[in-house]
């Protein structure tokens, strides 16, 4: 019996089922769902959520004034502590974070829509383009920022408003970073990344120049002997290797690359899927390009992950939303080899555990999955490659950069933010307080 | 099951439930809708002079709304009927026709001078209603009019009118009263006087909803222009309860019946007003927010509430807490009480801990060994309630009383026997060695 070809073609669907499938994941609640949620919020002393936060939004105080009728201000409220409000309030886990920690949960599992108020008080914002922050009196100074994902336009936006210029040197042709090119495309609909980029920018003296890469197009000695400061928020460049044999083959793909694709498509139709998908990794990426070949027309999408659903990466929402979406999650599984199956991949793999000094062990017999393609999503990790003489005098761990708690590297004049540093998780909302306090530090350090 | 058959001046109603005199006992229509939704009676919408008065034709109500738009506060603008007196008295007569196990009584406003009381009243007996109410208490329109609140506000004016309609009527008279007064008790003191067989309260009180936040003008208006209205809804309750209070235990008034109104909108409402010597309660608002349906709630949770209690009849429930209401200088102050946090039910929301820290006594700690925590500091805490009035959660904070032992914020022993304002060492008027209490007790 002659093995099947792999069968990549794009126009699974038609559009108006794609458009169906990548509409907003969380539609935006209107006034009165607004008003009504908002009453929920208990205006809790010193609040939990408010704890939760990783940039310190106070909470209560934004959803006081969305009770009120107070919009702006709540918005004010929300954006004056992180920048990329409006991008959290779409992306952030908050079901661990403000939403876990909110007191409601204690008898009704049911915390208020904190993201989803968040998103109410923001949009009218960055839809009317409405200016709420100035900047101060001009400094002289001049910073550069290397990177305009979260971590870099969190930075030069509040040195902006602190009165320095900022000049953001971006890797990509387009700022953002991974809101721009990352993030699942339900969750970020209409293009909201690049509103929030401009939004950031009109602020006014911050220049942005593109297609700019560190160790390529210019060095850290440069920017350090041309500028009073420099703040690097590079994100992590490289993708981890699954270590394993034909990596290379055909169909093997790293994820944030297809999801890079998917985002900047004018016609997701247009995309090649496969009619059978496997995912290798346990983190938000793994599910994001699960559930997003599953809604691009993937007939079978299964996750494989080596250890429990309690270490994945992933929220529990997260996972969730791949099983509603009908996406496999096989735990405790790891793959061992991959072959090239006339076209198609044929994947060996085996059952894991953990033996008793907690490490991960192999166990049991190899078994086979097939797919047309794999794609790896088992994390991504500073470009060190690229960056070797970049990085020579910066003290790294685990492969990333060390930071004081004021975000200060260990080189003089040089802070550090977002995913690229010891500490760094992931998360928007954690690249942008790192760029708010680095800023922040800078702005000390250069009256000083 | 508790009987909820309501006797009212021996007016029998088969339940204590009236709709109010107000735009849902407008019209033959409307009562007949509200009986058969099973209301036990109806004042009819206020009757007057021919030729009717007019109304605005524009906004007559506005509303003080939750977020979940949800109205707390109710505000009218609308008159007495605006239909020939005629056409009210033919309905009137055929209602009562219709619905003979129904109270109906006829509310009514007039001007001050005997003969035209002389000439109306007997026009109206004669429809077979079963009472009248005299409406003494609307606050917009015809009190500018000299009548409604411009009568219930003078006792004088009160007695006069009522004494006119005593002398015409041959059916029992209700004085209607007006809120809109700094002390309810002399205005039932004077409708008594003047012959009345009972009052009801309280009507609306003088009210402006809000401004237009665009227009900067107050809300709504009428073409730009707008006039205060009267209040009503969930929001009077507290006011009208206490203003039953203070006539049913009052010596001189506390024999005259009372019909209670006020914000009733479920059957807690009207036990309210029952046990605080209300005979029986009359409803508008919530009807107008929510139908006439609400009755059944009305008459079930009443009804359910009786038997709870042991009680056959509402009789049996008219003025149980009137006793319990007395004057802030009888109150007992040896008496101590202390919240008390539970902590399997605190949520630690830390609404308990802020408000007593920033407006109160301190008495509420944040933390305990770094972890938030919340609990009461009874040396610290005088007992007032405000952590049990702002807590979230239903039954979390209690108020327990200390009986025995030193009293923690005072340092003094708990005494057992009682003491009040009256002979207490600061009050320069206190009486010597005196027993104490309330001079009727």
């Amino acid at each position: 019996m002659a093995k099947p070809a792999a069968d990549i073609r794009p126009n699974r669907l038609d559009k108006a089922e794609i458009d169906k499938n990548f509409a907003d994941l969380h539609p935006p609640l209107s006034r009165s769902e607004a008003l009504i949620e908002a009453d929920r919020c208990y205006f809790c002393f010193d609040a939990p959520c408010t704890t939760a936060c990783p940039t310190g939004i106070d909470i209560p105080g934004f959803i006081q004034k969305i009770r009120s009728d107070n919009v702006r201000g709540s918005a004010q409220t929300i954006l004056r502590e992180n920048i990329m409000g409006g991008m959290c309030a779409r992306v952030c886990p908050t079901e661990v974070l403000c939403e876990e920690a909110c007191v409601r949960n204690t008898h009704e599992d049911k915390p208020v829509e904190i993201g989803l108020l968040q998103r109410y008080a923001t949009d009218p914002i960055f839809k009317n383009g409405t200016q709420l922050f100035q900047r101060a009196e001009a400094s002289g100074k001049t910073v550069a920022v290397v990177g305009g994902g979260p971590a870099g336009l969190s930075c030069a936006h509040r040195l902006a408003m602190l009165g320095h210029q900022v000049k953001v040197f971006n890797r990509d042709s387009k700022p953002g970073g991974l809101n721009e090119y990352g993030i699942a495309a339900y969750k970020t609909v209409d293009d909201f990344a690049q509103h929030e980029v401009d939004y950031i920018l009109s602020i006014g003296a911050i220049e942005v120049r593109s297609n700019i890469e560190l160790g390529v197009d210019v060095t850290l000695a440069e920017l350090r002997d041309e500028y009073d400061a420099v703040f690097l928020g590079i994100g992590l460049g490289s993708v981890n290797e699954l270590g394993i044999e034909n990596e290379d083959l055909p169909g093997v793909e790293n994820a944030i690359d297809y999801i890079a694709d998917l985002r900047q498509a004018d016609d997701k139709s247009a995309l090649p899927v496969g009619k059978s998908v496997v995912v290798v990794g346990g983190g938000m990426t793994a599910i994001d390009i699960a559930v997003q070949s599953k809604r691009l027309g993937a007939e079978r999408v299964d996750i494989v992950y080596r250890r429990g659903p309690e270490q994945m990466g992933a929220s529990k929402f997260e996972q969730n939303l791949a099983q509603t979406n009908g996406v496999t999650i096989h735990h405790w599984v790891a793959p061992t080899g991959l072959r090239d199956d006339d076209g198609a991949i044929t994947i060996d793999v085996r059952k894991t555990e953990l033996d008793e000094n907690g490490r991960l062990k192999l166990i049991g017999e190899t078994a086979i999955m097939q797919a047309d393609i794999v794609f790896k999503a088992i994390g991504q990790r500073l470009a060190a490659d690229k960056l070797g003489a970049e990085l020579e005098g910066l003290k790294l761990e685990r492969g990333k950069i060390v930071v004081d708690e004021s975000q200060a590297t260990s080189i003089g004049g040089v802070w550090a933010g977002g995913d690229c540093v010891m500490g760094g998780d992931d998360l928007t909302v954690s690249a942008v307080q790192h760029g708010k306090i680095a800023a922040i530090a800078i702005d000390r350090h250069l009256r000083s | 099951m508790a009987d909820l058959t309501s006797e009212f001046l021996g007016i029998s109603s088969p339940n204590p439930f009236w709709l109010a005199s107000a735009p849902p006992t407008d019209k033959a229509y409307n009562v007949n809708r509200a009986f058969e939704a099973g209301w036990g009676g109806a004042v009819w919408k206020t009757l007057g002079e021919d030729p009717p008065i007019v109304n605005v034709n524009g906004p007559r109500y506005s509303a003080l709304h939750s977020n979940d738009r949800r109205v707390i506060g109710f505000n009218n603008i609308e008159l007495i009927t605006d239909r020939p007196l005629q056409v009210n008295l033919d309905e009137i007569r055929q209602i009562k026709r219709d619905w003979p196990d129904r109270a109906l009584v006829v509310s009514v406003m007039l001007p001050m001078n005997e003969e035209t009381w002389a000439r109306y009243v007997p026009m109206i007996e004669d429809t077979g209603a079963d009472a009248f109410e005299l409406n003494f208490g609307c606050p917009h329109g015809m009190s500018e009019r000299g009548m409604g609140a411009a009568v219930g506000q003078v006792p004088e004016y009160i007695q006069m009118a009522t004494e006119w309609c005593k002398k015409a009527a041959t059916v029992p008279v209700i004085v209607k009263l007006t809120p809109n007064v700094t002390n309810i008790v002399p205005p039932a003191k004077a409708a008594q006087d003047g012959g009345a067989d009972a009052v009801s309260l309280i009507n609306t009180i003088n009210s402006i909803m809000r401004v237009n936040y665009d227009t900067l003008t107050m809300f709504p208006t009428t073409d730009g222009m707008g006039t205060h209205g009267g209040y009503c809804g969930e929001a009077v309750k507290p006011i009208a309860l206490n203003m039953v209070a203070e006539i049913a235990r009052n010596a001189e008034t506390s024999r005259l019946p009372i019909s209670g109104i006020g914000g009733v909108t479920n059957w807690r409402d009207a036990v309210d007003f029952l046990a605080l010597g209300a005979s029986n309660v009359q409803v508008c608002t919530a009807a107008m927010v929510y139908g006439f349906k609400i009755i059944d709630d009305l008459t079930d949770g009443l009804s359910t509430f009786l038997d709870d209690k042991g009680m056959r009849s509402v009789a049996e429930l008219v003025g149980k807490a009137v006793p319990s209401v007395t004057d802030w200088q009888y109150l007992n102050l040896n008496h101590v009480e202390k919240a008390h946090i539970d902590q399997d039910l605190c949520i630690e929301c830390g609404r308990c801990h802020i408000v007593c820290e920033d407006t109160s006594h301190q008495a509420i700690t944040n933390s305990l060994n770094g972890e938030r925590h919340f609990e009461v500091i009874d040396d610290e805490c005088v007992g007032c309630n405000l952590c049990v009035s702002v807590c979230p959660v239903d039954s979390c904070i209690t108020m327990q009383p200390v009986t025995e032992g030193i009293d923690a914020r005072t340092g003094k022993p708990i005494a057992t026997e009682k003491a009040n304002w009256t002979t207490h060492p600061n009050n320069p008027m206190r009486i010597a060695n005196g027993p104490s209490g309330p001079k009727d007790e």
